[in-house]
């Protein structure tokens, strides 16, 4: 699966994208970012405060609690400041 | 008539942006334009850099005009947004709703830039004069207060 970060959570990550095979009971967003925190330093510092954390599965928006079976690309990133 | 979206590094032309929408029709009886400026509060800003997110951007907007469109009646519409460094008083943004009456195009274009500003994927970070780097611009929660103007 590949994942890619964007911005502040880009920089504190350390790299724009990466491909990665998730453990199998890894079946939500939530469930994907606590699996992050844990692969190290950079990752718990990044995703510190998860409720920050926006995220798109195959470029749409979606919640925390949606399931992430079957998606392709899935970024995640700081609340939006375009415009 | 679909809604014009573009993302791109280069700037926009409103004139001619809005000559496009108009182009050879005679049923549009209002255009209402937002354009969005880098700004700099207290002389301190170099330029402003946006990053995006190149294979959502153009989604995410494309979904919030499509929502736009079923809303008001639509006689035109279009978005385009910049991304990468642009120096203070550049501008960042345009959108144009073209409609028969003014409070379509109106309402389109603020509802428009409402949600572009909270749902479309774009980060601004600052770059002072000093050389340093200002960080990452915060979201506002005037911003997500801002729509639920838009909630029924």
């Amino acid at each position: 699966m590949k994942l890619l970060y964007f911005a502040w959570l880009r920089e504190r990550v350390g790299k724009p994208e990466e491909n990665v095979d998730l453990p199998a009971d890894v079946a939500t967003v939530a469930d994907l970012i606590a699996w992050l925190k844990g692969r190290g330093e950079e990752f718990e510092y990044a995703f510190e405060a998860p409720e920050l954390i926006r995220v798109a599965v195959d470029r749409v928006h979606v919640e925390h609690d949606t399931a992430i079976t079957g998606a392709r690309e899935i970024a995640m990133f700081p609340p939006m400041t375009g415009g | 008539m679909p809604a014009t979206i573009r993302i791109q590094a280069e700037p926009f032309d409103l004139a001619a942006e809005s000559e496009k929408l108009l182009d050879g029709r005679a049923d549009i009886g209002a255009l209402a334009s937002f354009t969005g400026y880098v700004r700099d509060e207290d002389g301190r800003l170099s330029a402003l850099e946006l990053e995006h997110y190149p294979g959502m951007a153009e989604d995410e907007i494309g979904r919030v005009a499509a929502k736009a469109e079923s809303r008001w009646e639509l006689l035109g519409l279009t978005a385009i947004h910049r991304y990468g460094k642009l120096a203070p008083g550049d501008p960042i943004v345009l959108v144009i709703a073209a409609a028969s009456h003014r409070r379509a195009a109106f309402e389109a274009a603020e509802y428009m830039m409402d949600y572009l500003k909270t749902r479309a994927p774009f980060w601004k970070k600052e770059h002072l004069k000093d050389g340093t780097t200002g960080g990452w611009v915060e979201a506002k929660d005037a911003d997500d207060s801002a729509l639920l103007r838009w909630k029924e």
